[in-house]
Formats: C-alpha cells, sequence, structure tokens
C-alpha cells in the first residue's frame, strides 16, 4: 500500500504491448506446428479446408473487422467526452463480438454433426493428416475462441467503467489497452481464416 | 558512505504501516520488497521439499534402501523432483527474490511499474504451486514421466500428469508477468541520469532474462496445453496413429526449456557481477562487455533448443547446426568469467562470505559450462547422452551455478533486506560439507555417467556400485552444509546483531538507505551522474 500515487499511461501501454507479444508467440507455437503439419500433408490440408464453411468464415471476419472500428472510435468518443456515444458504440462491438461466437457454434455443432470432431468414429477412418487437421482446427479456433470471451469480458468491464465514469476524457489507458487486447483478437483471426477457410 | 544519510523517522519496509496488520498485511502488500520475501519463503520451502526427495532418491541407489520405494515411486520421486527444483525454485530463482527486492531500489525507483500485478504473480505462482501438490496425490497417483513429460508416453500414461501439466502452465504465467513488470519497470522507473549504462550489472541481466520470460514461456504454455487437449480430447497433434507427431513436441517444448536454462543462469550472473566488484574494492572489469553479453546469451541461447534432442532422429545438417550455436553459447559464457577473474586481479580484495560463494559460484559454473560443451560435440553426445553425466552436469549449471549465486547473493544482501548480520563463522563452517559433499555428489555422477550409467534407472549393475555409494554419502555432506547454512541464516533474522546500512562498503543504490530499507526506499529519488561502481573517486573524496 504505496502512500504516493502513482500514474504512468506511456508504461501501461508499454505492459499491455509485451503481454501481446506473449500472446503472440503463444498462437505462434501452434501456428509452427500448423506449418509443419501442411507441409507434411499437403493433400489432406487441402481435402480438410474443403469441408469449412468458408462464407461463414469470411462473415465472421468481417463481424470482428467492424467490431475492432467500433472499438476504435469508442476510445475517439470518450477523448471527446462524449460518454452517450463512447457506451452505444462499445455496446456495438459487445454485439458484434457475441455474433462472432453464435455463428462459429452454428460451425463447430455442424461439424459434430458431421462427425468431425477429434476421437470421433468417423474420423478415425479419414487419412492421419487429415485428423490432424481438424486437431488442428479445434485447438486453434477453440483457442481464439475463448481470446474472444476473454476479450468480451475485459471489454464489458470498461463499458460499466464508462458508465460510472472511472473512464473519462482524462483518464481512459484502460479502455485504450482493451482495446489493443480487442484488435489482437482480430489480428490472430485474420490469420486462421487463409489458415483453414481458405485452405482448399 | 555508511551514516551518510539523515536519521529518517520513516519506518522500515518490515513494520506494519497500513490498515491490516501481521499476516493479513503480508498477504495483500503491494510492496515490491515484501513480495521478494513472499518468494524468498515460499521458493526455499519447495527447495527443501525437492533436496528431501533428492536425498531419498540417493538412497535408493543404495541397494539396501530399496524396499521403502517401488520402481513406480522412483519414477514419480524423479518427475515431483524434477517439477519441483525447475519450475518453483530455479525457474523463478534470483528474479523473483532479489530481481523483485532489488531492481527498483538498484535503478532508484519506490516500487515496480504495476506492483498489484507483482502480487498476483505471487499468487499464480502459489495457485502452480498448490495445483502441482495436488497432482500428487489425486488422480492416477503422482506424474511419472521425468519433468520434461516427453510424449507420446505423457499422453498414454495413467497418472496424473494432466494436473501436473497445468500447475506448470499456471506457473508459466507467474513467470511472465514478472517479466513484463521488470522490463517495464527498467524503461519507465529509471531514476534521473539513470542512463541505461549506468544500471548496475544486476539490472541488466534482469533486463534479458525478462525478454527471455516474455518470448520463450508462451511457447511451452502452448505445449503443455496441448497435451491436456490431446489427453481429454484426442486432437492428435503428437499422436502418431492419428497422423501426429512425437518429435513436434520435444522441438516445442526445448525451444521453451533451453532458452529457460538462461532464466536460470543470468540473473545469477548478475547478482555475482554485483558482489565481486564490491569485495575487490575497484570497478567491474568490462561493463559493457558483461552488459552486451546478458544480451547475446538471451539471443543465442534461443536457438540452441535441439542440442537436447542429438539422439532423437533429426537430420545431420540440423545436429551440425545446432551444434555449432551450442558452441558459440560458450562465448558470451566465457566473457563474463574472464572479465569476473580480471575484475579481483588486483584489487584490494576483502575476504568475505558472500565473496567465497561467489567464488564458489565461478569454479563450480566452469565444470557445467565446460561440461556442457563437451556434449555439445556430437559424437560424445551419441555416448553420454541420457546416463549420469547429464545428470551431473545439469546440477553443476542449475545448483553449482544458479544454486551458489542465489546463497552468494542472500548472503550479500541479506543485512539490507532484514537489518541484521549473521554469524559469518558458521557460514564458514557450512561452505566445508557442501563444497565437498557437492563435489563428491555430482562428480562422481559424471564419472557413473561416463562409465555407463543411465539415468532415471531404479537399479544398477554391480560395477557402478562403488561410485553410488560415494555419491550418496556425497549428498548426507551437502544436506549437512545446507542445514547449517540456513540454520546460520534463520538464526540471524531472530538473534543476529543489527546490521551497518553498508556493511560490505558497497557503493551502488541500496547501500545508500537505510536497512532495512523504509517503505518508499528513497526518502528523494536520487540524481545519478555517473556509473554503477566507483571505488578509486570514493577513496579519493
Amino acid at each position: 500500500m504505496s502512500g504516493h500515487v502513482h500514474r504512468d499511461d506511456l508504461g501501461s501501454r508499454l505492459g499491455m504491448w509485451l503481454f501481446l507479444v506473449t500472446e503472440m508467440v503463444l498462437f505462434g507455437g501452434l501456428f509452427i506446428g500448423y506449418s509443419y503439419m501442411r507441409y507434411r500433408y499437403p493433400a489432406e490440408f487441402h481435402h480438410g479446408g474443403m469441408e469449412l464453411n468458408a462464407t461463414l468464415g469470411v462473415i465472421n471476419t468481417l463481424v470482428l473487422l467492424t467490431s475492432s472500428l467500433t472499438v476504435v472510435l469508442s476510445i475517439v468518443a470518450v477523448q471527446r467526452g462524449e460518454k452517450q456515444r463512447a457506451m452505444a458504440l462499445l455496446g456495438t462491438t459487445l454485439g458484434l463480438g457475441l455474433t462472432f461466437l453464435v455463428i462459429k457454434g452454428f460451425e463447430w455443432s455442424a461439424k459434430f454433426h458431421h462427425g468431425l470432431y477429434p476421437n470421433s468414429p468417423h474420423l478415425a477412418t479419414l487419412p492421419p493428416g487429415e485428423q490432424v487437421f481438424f486437431g488442428l482446427y479445434f485447438t486453434m479456433t477453440g483457442l481464439h475462441g475463448v481470446h474472444v470471451i476473454a476479450g468480451l469480458s475485459v471489454l464489458g468491464v470498461m463499458l460499466w467503467w464508462v458508465a460510472t465514469d472511472r473512464i473519462r476524457q482524462d483518464r481512459y489507458i484502460h479502455l485504450e489497452n482493451s482495446g489493443l487486447y480487442w484488435h489482437l483478437v482480430d489480428v490472430i483471426w485474420i490469420f486462421l481464416l487463409p489458415l483453414f477457410y481458405l485452405a482448399a | 558512505m555508511s551514516g551518510t544519510h539523515a536519521p529518517t523517522a520513516e519506518p522500515s519496509y518490515l513494520v506494519d504501516t497500513g490498515t491490516r496488520t501481521g499476516v493479513m498485511a503480508w498477504l495483500t502488500t503491494t510492496d515490491h520488497k515484501r513480495i521478494g520475501l513472499l518468494y524468498l519463503y515460499s521458493m526455499m520451502t519447495f527447495f527443501f521439499v525437492g533436496v528431501g526427495i533428492g536425498v531419498v532418491m540417493r538412497l535408493v541407489q543404495l541397494t539396501t534402501f530399496q524396499k521403502l520405494v517401488t520402481a513406480q515411486t522412483y519414477n514419480a520421486l524423479f518427475t515431483v523432483h524434477g517439477v519441483i527444483m525447475i519450475f518453483l525454485f530455479v525457474v523463478p530463482g534470483l528474479p523473483a527474490i532479489f530481481g523483485n527486492f532489488f531492481l527498483p531500489i538498484l535503478i532508484g525507483a519506490k516500487d515496480v511499474s504495476f506492483p498489484r500485478l507483482n502480487l498476483a504473480s505471487w499468487y499464480f505462482f502459489i495457485a502452480g504451486a498448490i495445483l502441482a501438490v495436488l497432482s500428487l496425490f489425486t488422480g492416477g497417483g503422482a506424474p511419472d514421466t521425468g519433468w520434461t513429460f516427453y510424449a507420446p508416453f505423457s499422453l498414454k500414461t495413467g497418472t496424473n500428469v494432466s494436473l501436473a501439466v497445468f500447475a506448470a502452465f499456471v506457473l508459466g504465467f507467474s513467470s511472465m508477468l514478472t517479466g513484463i513488470n521488470f522490463i517495464t519497470t527498467i524503461h519507465r522507473l529509471r531514476a534521473p541520469g539513470m542512463q541505461w549504462f549506468r544500471m548496475p550489472l544486476m539490472c541488466w541481466a534482469l533486463y534479458s532474462t525478462a525478454w527471455i520470460q516474455l518470448l520463450a514461456t508462451p511457447i511451452v504454455a502452448i505445449t503443455l496445453l496441448l497435451v491436456i487437449l490431446e489427453r481429454f480430447f484426442g486432437i492428435g497433434i503428437f499422436d502418431p496413429a492419428k497422423g501426429g507427431d512425437p518429435l513436434l513436441y520435444q522441438h516445442l517444448f526445448w525451444i521453451y526449456s533451453h532458452p529457460a536454462v538462461y532464466i536460470m543462469i543470468l540473473p545469477a550472473m548478475g547478482a555475482i557481477s554485483e558482489i565481486l566488484p564490491t569485495f575487490a574494492k575497484r570497478p567491474i572489469f568490462g561493463y559493457k562487455a558483461i552488459a552486451y553479453s546478458s544480451m547475446s546469451i538471451a539471443g543465442v541461447g534461443s536457438l540452441v533448443w535441439a542440442h537436447h534432442m542429438f539422439t532423437s532422429g533429426m537430420s545431420s545438417v540440423a545436429t551440425m547446426v545446432f551444434s555449432l550455436l551450442t558452441m558459440i553459447v560458450a562465448v558470451p559464457s566465457a566473457i563474463k568469467v574472464f572479465n569476473w577473474v580480471s575484475t579481483l586481479y588486483k584489487g584490494s580484495i576483502d575476504f568475505q562470505p558472500p565473496l567465497l560463494f561467489a567464488l564458489t559460484f565461478i569454479f563450480l559454473f566452469c565444470i557445467g559450462g565446460l561440461t556442457g560443451v563437451m556434449q555439445g560435440a556430437l559424437a560424445l553426445n551419441v555416448h553420454i547422452h541420457d546416463t549420469y553425466f547429464i545428470v551431473g552436469h545439469f546440477h553443476y549449471v542449475m545448483f553449482g551455478g544458479t544454486g551458489m549465486a542465489l546463497f552468494a547473493a542472500l548472503l550479500y544482501w541479506f543485512p539490507k533486506m532484514f537489518g541484521k548480520m549473521y554469524s559469518k563463522k558458521a557460514i564458514y563452517a557450512s561452505w566445508f560439507p557442501m563444497f565437498i559433499g557437492f563435489n563428491m555428489l555430482y562428480f562422481g555422477m559424471m564419472i557413473l555417467g561416463m562409465m555407463g550409467m543411465p539415468r532415471r534407472y531404479y537399479v544398477h549393475l554391480p560395477q557402478f556400485h562403488t561410485m553410488h555409494v560415494i555419491a550418496t554419502v556425497g549428498s548426507w555432506l551437502l544436506v549437512l552444509g545446507l542445514v547449517m547454512f540456513f540454520a546460520a541464516l534463520i538464526y540471524a533474522t531472530f538473534k543476529g546483531e543489527k546490521a551497518e546500512d553498508n556493511p560490505w562498503g558497497g557503493v551502488t543504490l541500496e547501500w545508500t538507505i537505510p536497512s532495512p530499507p523504509p517503505l518508499e526506499n528513497f526518502d528523494v529519488i536520487p540524481t545519478i551522474t555517473r556509473g554503477p561502481y566507483h571505488f578509486e573517486q570514493e577513496e579519493h573524496r
């Protein structure tokens, strides 16, 4: 409980960027695994990619990109002291994030319906490369989904803080950092889209 | 410089000044010094648990004791010994204790950049530790894979690997968050005039360590996560039956776990670079060379991981490249050793316990480091891979290196941290059994390895028995030394004489403030006008 009040927005932002580096390396490990497996099983990855619904993937990309835009606009709104607009934009972001998860849920349930999930009897009959493809598909989109949920939770708190004036015109570093995190979630998806949906 | 500060009304950080008192004041503290001590106490507890397991393993090798421990339990023992010593002791190691306590003081700051995150890191550490302990008693019993959790065995075994792996995952968070905190602190909170090349070398070591923590730890996090997913859902990436590849596991694991040994050793080297100038009473030789060598160890050390896998079946090009890189990483380490020795040359040496342990570090680290280069040679590696030679080697580096440096740092900064002085005679007395026992145990292991004794074996052939007996007796001496060492320090925290503010005549910033330091370290943030080790100028004044 230090007595002095210490505030260092630049330091907070640096800390956030360093945290984002760790997130990128976390997914980096999976990208290494993906590259190696795709090099090993090019035909199977091509075939696996055909099973995925590219249209839904692209729609989801647009949904996430728009949600990133609304986060940025909400930061601008806070900087200008427009509290109502900031809250509306953050609410839109939350809505778009949930939309992403719903679409993702439909996709996953369709895969389960077709028996395409790890350890399923149907998948066991497919060639090994395709089993790895779907193993990676569920791992990487699943981990990304967890990050979407985490990001939405954080943005939900930010919405509450804007409402209760903990985030305001002269103090918005938390919202900025949350926005950075949300962009990372977005960027990772932009890599996942071509690696899986456009692999065919 | 002792006694130059005005007598201050500020109470020391050990006195509760907030609304909470006693244990709660400690468990909710955001003071970097108290968090350092929390780490010290918890890590030392785990260290002694690990030591206890080590002693039991040595006893098993005296065949008369084999009735006590079954072969399956022995597998669990070496796994748990490794997990505790690696993830709960040497990886947090010096940064968690001395980095937390001294980094802000050494750069002239009041605390780290994110004090609450710092406390959260400690809770992650404790949570991981509790999970690791739980994994011993729940599920299918203690994990029996070795601390490396190699696939495919870790995917198939019925023991509680999932929980143990998850514990390591949580501990990784603690490590990463500490790294983020230290990098930000060094970038943002240096006192006015504290330029990069005016920082004490401990700060450079912590800085390069923090970057490895940041860039390597997430890889092991995802790898361990994949093991858990594989065990629960069978995603197949490491499972050859489903098209996966166990070799990929080894690569991903060592991409973290080799740089991790530099997470362990770099801060130790930083502490040695602080101790030697103080007791040689002259500036460190080759300041910039040591600073840059820390950074280049961090860099090159990230590119050598596959030297753990020479016998796993890689292409011969890959083995040769990794062999070369392994030998290159010895260069910056040697630069440090030569600079340390040059610092002592023509110094006016004041022989004190911290210096004794620092010199012990240099001696044991040289043996550990040079045997490491031996293993980097491909032909020799095939012969000694997975033998006691490896076990002896990494104990020389990790225990003789990091462990002894941690003891040296503890002796060096103990009077500052607790405001008490220990009995120097008791510490000298503990050194003899520790040093003799250490070399009997681990040099004995290296000889055994050269003779062909494989590691992780429950039984051994008759021709190895004599050396096993020597090593086991060595382990008793080593433990005797450790107990004497810590008994002397624990006694000193209660009954020790009051320490001066600057008992060793050090010139870095921590010696300009009272022992123990006040809550906010400095009454007035100092302004720095010169490099960290200026002894000659001190004499002229």
